[in-house]
C-alpha cells in the first residue's frame, strides 16, 4: 500500500483537521464526536440539511458543507457509516428551529445509523426528516436485494435541497423536492482498478490487466460483472443504455448530466466520457441542460467512472443555478 | 452452574481477543462480497469496550450489557454497529435485575438479542446474514433448555448450530446487506456477519462452560 497517510487508523480525523484548517472560511470540525458544520449554523429559521456516510467519498459528503448545500456531514470511518452519536450531535448543532432533513444513501448500515440518530433527535423534539438516495441503475430493486444504492444522485440532491433551504422552503417541501431528485435521478457506475481501504492495506478486488468491473458501488465492492476493457465510446455508450433505460428518459427531456470520476483517473479522460455521453443525448433529443465533470463521489483511489443522470424541471434548474460556496462546490459568490 | 458478572465481563474481554485475532480473516472475508471492513470495525468496537469496562465497573450484569452496547454502537459503525448494539442492549434488558445467569436465563438473554437483531436489520432465515447463524443457535439453545440440558450443553449446542449456519451461507445468494448487490455472486462466499455471530456464540460457550 502506497498512501500519503500516518497511522491507517486516524486517516479520517487528520483528514478532517487539513480540511477544517483549509476552509475555516467556509466550515468548522467538531471532533468529539466528528462532524463537520458550516461555520455560520446555526442559520435561524433555516431548514438544516444534514447527510453523512463513510469516508472515502471526498468530496462527497464533508466537503459539500458550505452555504447553499449541507449544513452538516458526518463522515464515518473509511467507507464505514458514521453512527448515531455523530448524526445527532450534528443534527443539534446545525438546528435552526426549523427541522433538519438527512440526505442519506441507501445502504444497510447507514440507514440504520441514521434510522437511530433520527429517533434521537426526535425524542429531543427536534423534527427529522430522511430521505433515503437509491439511484444506482445495476442493482436490481427487488424484495430480494437491500435495494438500490445511492450514488452519484446524492450530489446532485445535495446541492438542489440546500439551494432550497437557503431560498426559504420549509422542511415538507425539501423533502418533497429530495423525494423529486430521487425519483428522477439514475446512475451507473465502471472501475479500471480497485480500491485499497487504509485500514485494510491492500486492494478488495484484483482486475486483471484487460479487465473491468461493470455496475461497482462507491466502496470498491465488486460489481454486477466482469468484462473485458473496451474503447470509452463503447463503455459510455452500455452505461448511457443503462441509465437512459430505467427512468426512461426520452426525446424532449432536460437533464443534468453528471460524469464522476472514481478518484484515480484524470479528468482529460473524464471530460473524453463526457463528449460521448453528450454525443448519445443529442442523438436521442434530451438535452444537457446543465453539467457537471470532475470527481464529485470518489471511492479512494479507484479508477473509472460513474454517469449520473437527473431529469430537470423548471423547479430544479434555478435551484441549480443558484450560489453555493463549499469546498468541493462553489459558484455564483 | 450460574454465570454473574465477572463471567459476563469475561465474556467481552475474550471476544475481545477473539475479534482481534480474527480480525483478518473477518476483513477477508468481508471484502469478496461486501468492503472490506468487518473485522477492523468488530476489533475497533470491541477494543473500546473492554476499555470502556475497564475504566468504569458496571456494578451489575444489566449495566455490564448496556455499557457494551453504547459503546457498539458508538464505536462500530456500519451496520453492524446498530446490530450488534441492538444485540447486547436487549440483552441487557432481559438480565434486569438479575445477579445470576441460570441455564433458563441464559436462553432468555439470547432470545432477546436476537429478536432485536432481526427488528433492526429486518433479516429473515436464507438471507445471507447473521441472522443465518444466530437463528438456528437460538433453536437449538431453546431445545437443550427444553430437554433439560444444564448450561454448558446449551451453549455448546448453540455454537455448534451457529457454526452450521455460518457454513450453511455459503451456498446462499444474499438478500440483505451490501452483499446483496452482487446478485448471484455472493453465491460460494461465507457470509462475514454470521461468522462474526459464530464468534460471539462459541466464545459464551467456551467462557462460561465451567
Amino acid at each position: 500500500m502506497k498512501k500519503l497517510i500516518n497511522d491507517p487508523q486516524n486517516v479520517p480525523r487528520e483528514f478532517l483537521a487539513g480540511l477544517a484548517l483549509a476552509h475555516a472560511d467556509i466550515l468548522r470540525v467538531c471532533l468529539e464526536p466528528v462532524y463537520v458544520f458550516r461555520a455560520d449554523a446555526p442559520v435561524p429559521g433555516k431548514t438544516g440539511i444534514v447527510s453523512g456516510g463513510g469516508s472515502g467519498h471526498e468530496p462527497l459528503h464533508a466537503g459539500f458543507v458550505g452555504k447553499g448545500m449541507l449544513d452538516a456531514a458526518c463522515p464515518g470511518q473509511v467507507f464505514t457509516s458514521p453512527t448515531p452519536d455523530q448524526i445527532e450531535a450534528a443534527t443539534r448543532a446545525v438546528n435552526g428551529g426549523a427541522g433538519v432533513l438527512h440526505i442519506v444513501k441507501n445502504y444497510t448500515g447507514d440507514v440504520m445509523n441514521f434510522e437511530m440518530a433520527a429517533e434521537l433527535c426526535q425524542a429531543e423534539g427536534i423534527e427529522v426528516r430522511a430521505v433515503v438516495i437509491n439511484d444506482d441503475v445495476a442493482v436490481e430493486d427487488s424484495l430480494y436485494t437491500a435495494g438500490r444504492r445511492g450514488v452519484g444522485t446524492t450530489v446532485l440532491a445535495e446541492k438542489l435541497c440546500g439551494a432550497a433551504a437557503e431560498r426559504g422552503y420549509d422542511l415538507a417541501r425539501v423533502e418533497a423536492l429530495c423525494r423529486k431528485v430521487n425519483r428522477n435521478g439514475r446512475s451507473v457506475g465502471m472501475a479500471l482498478t480497485s480500491c485499497t481501504v487504509p485500514a485494510a492495506g491492500k486492494p478488495t478486488f484484483e482486475l486483471g490487466e484487460n479487465e473491468m468491473e461493470m455496475g461497482i458501488g462507491i466502496h470498491g465492492e465488486p460489481g454486477r460483472e466482469r468484462m473485458p476493457l473496451a474503447p470509452a465510446g463503447e463503455l459510455t455508450a452500455r452505461m448511457a443504455g443503462m441509465v437512459l433505460a430505467d427512468l426512461p428518459f426520452g426525446s424532449g427531456d432536460e437533464v443534468i448530466a453528471m460524469v464522476n470520476g472514481m478518484g484515480g483517473t484524470p479528468l482529460m479522460e473524464l471530460y473524453l466520457v463526457y463528449g460521448e455521453l453528450e454525443r448519445i443525448l443529442r442523438a436521442r433529443g434530451i438535452r444537457a441542460a446543465r453539467r457537471l465533470v470532475g470527481n464529485y463521489i470518489t471511492s479512494l483511489e479507484m479508477a473509472g467512472c460513474s454517469i449520473t443522470l437527473l431529469k430537470a424541471d423548471d423547479e430544479m434548474l434555478p435551484l441549480w443555478d443558484d450560489p453555493v460556496l463549499t469546498p468541493g462546490l462553489r459558484w455564483g459568490i | 452452574m450460574a454465570v454473574g458478572r465477572q463471567e459476563v465481563l469475561r465474556w467481552l474481554e475474550v471476544l475481545q481477543q477473539v475479534y482481534a485475532e480474527n480480525r483478518q480473516w473477518l476483513t477477508d472475508l468481508d471484502s469478496a462480497i461486501g468492503d472490506a471492513d468487518h473485522g477492523i470495525n468488530m476489533d475497533r468496537g470491541f477494543t473500546a469496550v473492554k476499555a470502556e469496562l475497564a475504566a468504569h465497573v458496571p456494578s451489575d450484569i444489566r449495566s455490564v450489557l448496556q455499557n457494551a452496547a453504547a459503546t457498539l454502537i458508538r464505536y462500530v459503525g456500519g451496520a453492524s454497529g446498530p446490530l450488534y448494539g441492538t444485540f447486547f442492549l436487549r440483552a441487557a434488558a432481559a438480565c434486569a435485575g438479575k445477579t445470576e445467569i441460570a441455564a433458563a436465563d441464559v436462553v432468555a438473554l439470547f432470545q432477546a438479542g436476537i429478536e432485536g437483531v432481526g427488528q433492526r436489520g429486518k433479516a429473515a432465515a436464507g438471507d445471507k446474514t447473521m441472522m443465518d447463524a444466530l437463528l438456528p443457535a437460538l433453536d437449538a439453545m431453546r431445545k437443550a433448555s427444553e430437554d433439560g440440558d444444564g448450561m454448558a450443553a446449551i451453549l455448546d449446542k448453540g455454537a455448534a448450530a451457529a457454526h452450521a449456519g455460518m457454513l450453511g451461507t455459503i451456498p446462499m445468494q444474499a438478500r440483505k446487506g451490501r452483499a446483496s448487490y452482487l446478485g448471484a455472486r455472493s453465491i460460494g462466499h461465507q457470509d462475514p456477519g454470521a461468522t462474526s455471530s459464530c464468534l460471539l456464540l462459541q466464545a459464551a460457550a467456551d467462557t462460561w462452560r465451567s
